[in-house]
């Protein structure tokens, strides 16, 4: 690659020739401010609209400030990114930025880790010296899912570049022009109306409080302190592996017993986990594949425990609807088990059982309030948190999370495998689905359970796996992109594959829209190293195929009768709904 | 209407009585006529405002269904779409009627009645400000000060003035265009 010579801030470098000085400052260690500048490292995907020009350069020679994040370097080039003119410069666009801001901070909830509130705080800009005509939007609450408040907004667009880039979905967009521009859907209508699936990508990107997950909180401390109500909760696998980021660990570590007692003390009184009914759902959704497989069935079957793949697939591929599995997800097999099977077993009524989820996702709120998904008569799941809400709650409540003691799952609804463990990474429900299907097809043990072909941090891999002396083709895809991709396949006919697993978020639910917040310029690597812990704890598991689980196992004895049954059907399955598109 | 982005349902017009289908069809022809079947982004990007002219000369306006059917047809986001057409003030998202009847909202009018001209057009031709008759006829609107205050109030009809009007006069003024 053909290298340039050039001086930024007195250092001289070499850098190759096609970088922007943003780029190639990096390489030098120097930090030039960002706001608008969005890049999803590996994901194909970047936002470079150069609208807010915090980002700013002095290069000799040239009249204007050169924003850095779009401006290539040149042989030669001489750059300064903190002369006085740079820094004035940056000061006056910021007061710019905020005099049209509602500056609410201490009652904003991205407080904290917000970029602008950050830039504010670097630049000192210690009065506020534009008083703009200020916009008044009304808080967009739409949805189960998301939030807007679009006076927040600082229309940097990088949502859109998520949402429409690497998401494919396609529901924002700058709308209309001048003062009067937002950056939301077409036609200004409500989230809610669109064929946004709520992976939350956007809320993640956001640098900014004007895209939010919609809370749980609130009706959750009242359900625990309700003396009415017997309240559940239920973990998520990627739940483990993140939550300590938000008590300032290292990304890389489970936590799940700190958060086992952590949840007690919070005042559920259960605590369960999702990774049972993963477990359940390895039973249903690898049967399910045998069978299909067995009995000349629609193959490919796709996977279908992430809601926000659910509803992508509803409405933009609507002649599709017979190839996803009928398995409703893990959290809401856990409520349907829960307020039937447990209910009955400890003699309570379900009506009194309050399910809490916490989650990775945002999406699966919107999946908690889709009405057939209630088969006992009451909604499976009552209240989902996102990671980041219960990290909130523990603060709250003055939990000190990390010198907490150990603690155990209740049981017998929070028991797991291995294979439970590995639906947080991408890759993980099609590996535990292997471990099973490997062993029912050939009736043997397997030698080993790690299937490493599988796996990953590629948004979209394939391998071929051989059982019983026959090739099962397998497909894997993370962000709705490449699963877009691989559904084009299945309309042309053109696909070969046997078992697609896919997963709306980038990296599968370690990365999912609730997660804790992380420089988008590091979150690739913090994908990884979650990844990492997941398939660590899976591999410390005394038990890593979801068959063998032995509650399961009684579960199905003394209650559900047959893998893919009657009455598992009824409980464990679920339809779909072709949806319009705006 | 099915816009299913990628499906072949998307490529027919919708089922509109009587003219809107010839609209279509005219609208549907010109876009086949584009041929981006295959082409990349950039490729349909490029399309896309020729078309939305092409389609606000046949419709005379862009209303949400016509934004969508471009977007199925040229494999857009609607978002995207919208986005251009609010962005530009030549594209209009509200029919128009045949005769625009525009009231001048200027200081001086307004002291001298223009309230009092809206409110009789409007009671007589049923529609608001900004809204256009159903019978196609007028869309109403405001104009800022046009510097005619010595004759306020002041009324244009499709760009023809009217000066010292009163609300008894109204009516006369539009039986002009009603013939
Ligand atoms: S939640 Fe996902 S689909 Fe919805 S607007 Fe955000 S990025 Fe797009
Ligand atoms: S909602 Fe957030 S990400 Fe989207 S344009 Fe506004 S500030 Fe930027
Ligand atoms: S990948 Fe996981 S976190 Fe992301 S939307 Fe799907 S279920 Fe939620
Ligand atoms: S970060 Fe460079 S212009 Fe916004």
């Amino acid at each position: 690659m053909p290298f340039v010579n050039i001086t930024i801030d007195d250092i001289r470098l070499q850098v190759p020739k096609d970088a922007t000085i943003l780029e190639a400052a990096q390489k030098a260690t120097i930090k030039i401010p960002t706001l608008c500048h969005l890049e999803l490292h590996n994901r194909q995907t970047v936002n470079q609209v150069a609208s807010c020009r915090i980002c700013v350069v002095e290069v000799d020679g040239r009249r204007n400030l050169a924003p850095a994040c779009s401006t290539k370097v040149a042989n030669n080039m001489v750059i300064r990114t903190h002369s006085p003119r740079v820094l004035k410069s940056r000061r006056v666009l910021l007061q710019l930025l905020l005099s049209n801001h509602p500056k609410d901070c201490l009652n904003c909830y991205a407080s904290g880790a917000c970029e602008l509130q950050d830039l504010a705080n670097q630049f000192h800009t210690d009065k506020n010296r534009f008083e703009g005509e200020s916009s008044n939007f009304a808080i967009e609450t739409s949805s189960a899912a998301i939030t807007r408040d679009l006076n927040k907004c600082i229309r940097c667009r990088r949502c859109e570049t998520a949402c429409n880039d690497m998401q494919t979905v396609g529901v924002l967009s700058g709308i209309g022009r001048g003062f009067n521009m937002v950056v939301g859907p077409a036609f200004h209508a409500p989230l809610q109306d669109t064929q946004c699936v709520f992976c939350g990508q956007c809320v993640k990107v956001c640098p900014t409080g004007a895209l939010m997950g919609k809370s749980h909180i609130d009706p959750v401390w009242d359900a625990i302190n309700n003396p009415d109500k017997i309240v559940l909760v239920q973990t998520a696998p990627a739940v483990r592996a993140a939550l300590g980021e938000e008590f300032g660990m290292e990304p890389g570590h489970t936590v799940t017993k700190q958060m086992v007692t952590a949840l007690r003390r919070l005042g559920f009184d259960y605590v369960f986990d999702t990774n049972f009914a993963a477990d359940l759902t390895i039973m249903e959704e690898a049967t399910e594949f045998l069978h299909r497989l067995q009995h000349g069935g629609r193959l490919p079957m796709l996977t279908s425990c992430c809601p926000a793949w659910v509803k992508f697939f509803e409405h933009q591929f609507q002649d599709l609807l017979d190839v996803p599995s009928t398995c409703k997800s893990p959290q809401e097999m856990f409520g349907a088990i829960a307020k039937t099977y447990w209910a009955q077993k400890l003699g309570i009524d379900p009506a009194k059982i309050v399910v809490v989820s916490v989650m990775p996702c945002l999406s699966k709120k919107y999946e908690a309030a889709r009405k057939e998904l209630s088969s006992s008569g009451l909604q499976d799941v009552d209240y989902v948190l996102s990671t980041r809400e219960i990290a909130r709650m523990l603060r709250e409540a003055g939990i000190d999370f990390l010198s907490l003691p150990a603690g155990e799952f209740d049981n017998p609804l929070g028991f797991s495998t291995g294979g439970a463990d590995i639906f947080a990474v991408s890759g993980g429900v099609c590996e535990a689905a292997l471990r099973m299907a490997a062993e029912v097809i050939t009736g043997q043990p397997l030698e080993t359970v790690d299937f490493e072909e599988v796996r990953g941090q590629r948004g979209l891999r394939h391998a071929g796996v051989e059982i019983a002396g026959k090739m099962v083709n397998v497909a894997i895809a993370s962000g709705l992109g490449n699963a877009r991709r691989l559904l084009e396949e299945i309309r042309s006919g053109k696909s070969s594959y046997h078992l697609i697993e896919i997963m709306a978020c980038p990296g599968g639910c370690v990365g999912g829209g609730g997660q804790p917040f992380v420089d988008s310029k590091h979150e690739f690597e913090v994908i990884r190293k979650r990844s990492e812990a997941i398939y660590a704890e899976d591999a410390g598991k005394e038990i890593r195929s979801s068959q063998k689980n032995p509650y399961i196992q009684q579960l199905y004895k003394e209650f559900l009768g047959e893998p893919y049954g009657e009455k598992a059907h009824q409980l464990l399955h679920t339809g779909y709904t072709g949806r319009e598109k705006l | 209407m099915a816009t299913a982005k990628h499906s072949s349902a998307a490529a027919t017009a919708p089922a509109t009585p009587g003219a809107d289908t010839a609209k279509y069809q005219q609208l549907e022809a010109f876009l086949t006529g584009l041929k981006v079947d295959g082409a990349d982004l950039a490729g349909r990007r490029a399309v896309l405002i020729p078309a939305l002219h092409r389609a606000q000369e046949i419709f005379s306006y862009l209303p949400t269904e016509v934004q969508k059917f471009i977007a199925a047809h040229l494999n857009l986001h609607v978002s995207e779409v919208n986005g251009v057409v609010s962005f530009y003030h030549y594209f209009k998202t509200k029919m128009s009627g045949k005769h625009t009847i525009e009231f001048c909202l200027g200081t001086a009018c307004y002291v001298r009645g223009a309230a009092k001209l809206i409110e009789k057009a409007e009671s007589m031709l049923k529609a608001k400000l900004g809204e256009t008759t159903t019978d196609g006829l007028f869309t109403l609107g405001s104009l800022r000060c046009v510097g005619a205050c010595s004759l306020a109030p002041v009324v244009q009809i499709d760009g023809k003035t009217y000066g010292r009007v009163t609300a008894e006069q109204i009516p006369a003024i539009l039986a002009e265009y009603q013939k």
